[in-house]
């Protein structure tokens, strides 16, 4: 489904991404590990268009992004959740669940989100930055399920957030591929990862040093341990 | 004769309604200045020219085509907002990225220009525009006699700034504009073209300039400097309000426009001066403004 060649990032003149290379098949769970600054968030970035310069092939469903701007590749499905969540202060719940725009059939309806997500029906009028970090949380995963994107690109999702939150997410991104959506997440939280991801890519430096299947886990969990420096 | 405070109610409701013409101005101006700083960042200076422009168009299509009032209120905000976006799409656009100073450098510099322009093909005293034949006259209230045209630039540019402040604040294209004045990357990352957004935002905000230029066209006349004096009291009021913040400036818009006619009745010698101390009082007590919010 998303399969990337070469794919140099830059900000302003700092060279961040130096030629990565992975796929995500479609239906796949699949994480990016690796340190902090390693690129992991410079590369959904990337994919989605959002860095000053990009080198390299980014094809989506057999489809070039490379060139495009980021509100041409949101309209192919991709959709990007950030880290900081970007939840708008200045538009409530409800106005922040339908910002995306629809970019293809196939999202969930809103009832479906009010069912993952049950306190935000609650909160609908409330101002989108005075929920909780949790619900902020779901608020942000939730608004792109409406989107229609088949390929939803999470960035730490857990990340701060109390253990029974971290559950909740955990099964929701269960039950997203169980209904067929293809997820690339970047998880510090390697126990989180652990319970949802088919493979992990290992990055380091702007490059994908080795990939691991969920299968053989157990075998290499040394080499990861390694990697991440834990 | 009636008196208030000792004051002739003739001159005091006189005053109240000088006042709110001009505080219909002010909103109207400060209003299209919120908006465009809002999304571009850019305090656009060329606001009074713009302004000074749509009192021309109307002029220009009165006086050269026989074009009256009613189709000048539709066509120069269009023609001028148009005339916005080709400057935003051509210049302002590589500024976005670079401090405010630059934008603000930029638009004063075009200001200038295009006042000097109009001053040398016209002069600086004035050309008369008449007042619609539906809007002549004016009824007597008993307490004072209100002219129709007065009357009617009240009421409109009071519709036009709630009808702004309604798309803006209550409908799915103001969540757009309001949620990518927050954060252009991640709106634009949703799938929403931004940057004709805010090319549109521009031209949205001129247009509201070149409105106001023909409704004031009958009261003072078609004038290339009337937009250099006004713009910098309505800086005030955006300073006032706050920047950025939609109500606040019409709020303070119309709020200070009848301080200022008040100030005229109570006290004349201050009315030049009453509105830049409610701005120095207004910054030393709230800096982000009266509506505004700390960044």
């Amino acid at each position: 489904m998303l399969e990337v060649r070469g794919l140099n990032a830059w900000y302003g003149e700092s060279h961040i991404l130096h030629g990565m290379d992975f796929d995500v098949a479609e239906g796949e769970v699949v994480t990016l590990l690796g340190r902090n600054g390693a690129g992991k968030t410079t590369t959904l970035k990337s994919v989605m268009g959002m860095v000053g310069r990009r080198e390299g092939a980014v094809k989506f469903q057999s489809k070039e992004l490379i060139k495009l701007p980021s509100n041409a590749i949101a309209r192919m499905g991709i959709a990007f959740c950030p880290e900081e969540r970007g939840i708008f202060s200045s538009l409530n719940v409800q106005e922040n669940l339908l910002l995306p725009p629809k970019v293809r059939d196939g999202g969930l309806d809103v009832g479906n989100i009010y069912e993952l997500f049950p306190n935000l029906r609650e909160r609908l009028k409330s101002q989108g930055t005075k929920l909780s970090g949790g619900e902020q949380q779901m608020l942000a995963i939730g608004r792109i399920l409406r989107t229609g994107a088949r390929l939803l690109m999470l960035d730490e999702p857990t990340e701060g957030l109390a253990p029974v939150i971290v559950q909740q997410i955990g099964r929701t991104i269960a039950s997203l591929k169980r209904q067929g959506f293809t997820i690339l997440l970047v998880e510090q939280n390697f126990r989180f990862a652990q319970t949802v991801a088919d493979r992990y890519y290992v990055v380091e430096h702007g490059r994908v040093v080795d990939m691991v299947a969920n299968t053989a886990l157990e075998a290499s969990m040394d080499k990861i341990h390694a990697y991440l420096g834990v | 004769m009636t008196e208030i405070f000792g004051i002739p109610t003739q001159a005091l409701f006189g005053q109240l309604l000088i006042g709110l013409i001009n505080g219909s101005f002010y909103a109207l101006l400060s209003l299209g200045l919120a908006v465009i700083f809002g999304l571009l960042n850019i305090i656009n200076f060329t606001h009074g020219a713009q302004y000074m422009m749509g009192a021309f168009v109307a002029w220009f299509l009165l006086n050269k085509t026989g074009i009256g009032y009613w189709w000048a209120l539709v066509i120069a905000p269009i023609a001028v907002g148009i005339f916005g976006v080709i400057i935003e799409r051509t210049m302002l656009k590589q500024l976005y990225k670079l401090d405010h100073l630059y934008g603000l450098l930029l638009t004063f510099g075009l200001a200038l220009i295009i006042q000097g322009l109009f001053r040398n093909e016209y002069g600086s005293s004035g050309l008369p525009y008449s007042i619609p034949s539906q809007l002549t006259g004016g009824q007597n209230l008993g307490f004072m006699f209100l002219p129709n045209y007065r009357a009617w630039v009240i009421v409109f540019s009071l519709a036009v700034c709630l009808s702004t402040w309604f798309v803006i604040e209550k409908t799915k294209l103001g969540s757009y504009l309001r949620a990518a004045t927050e954060n252009p990357e991640l709106v634009r990352a949703f799938g929403i073209n931004v940057p004709r957004m805010i090319t549109l935002t521009y031209g949205f905000g001129v247009g509201l300039a070149a409105l106001a230029g023909v409704m004031a066209a009958p009261i003072y006349s078609v004038n290339p400097l009337m937009g250099e004096n006004l713009i910098i009291v309505v800086f005030a009021v955006v300073v006032i309000g706050g920047m950025g913040s939609i109500m606040g400036s019409i709020v303070t818009g119309f709020g200070l426009g009848i301080i200022e006619g008040l100030t005229k009745v109570f006290y004349p010698e201050a009315s030049a001066t009453v509105i830049f101390i409610v701005m120095a009082i207004v910054l030393a007590i709230r800096p982000a403004g009266l509506f505004g919010t700390q960044k």
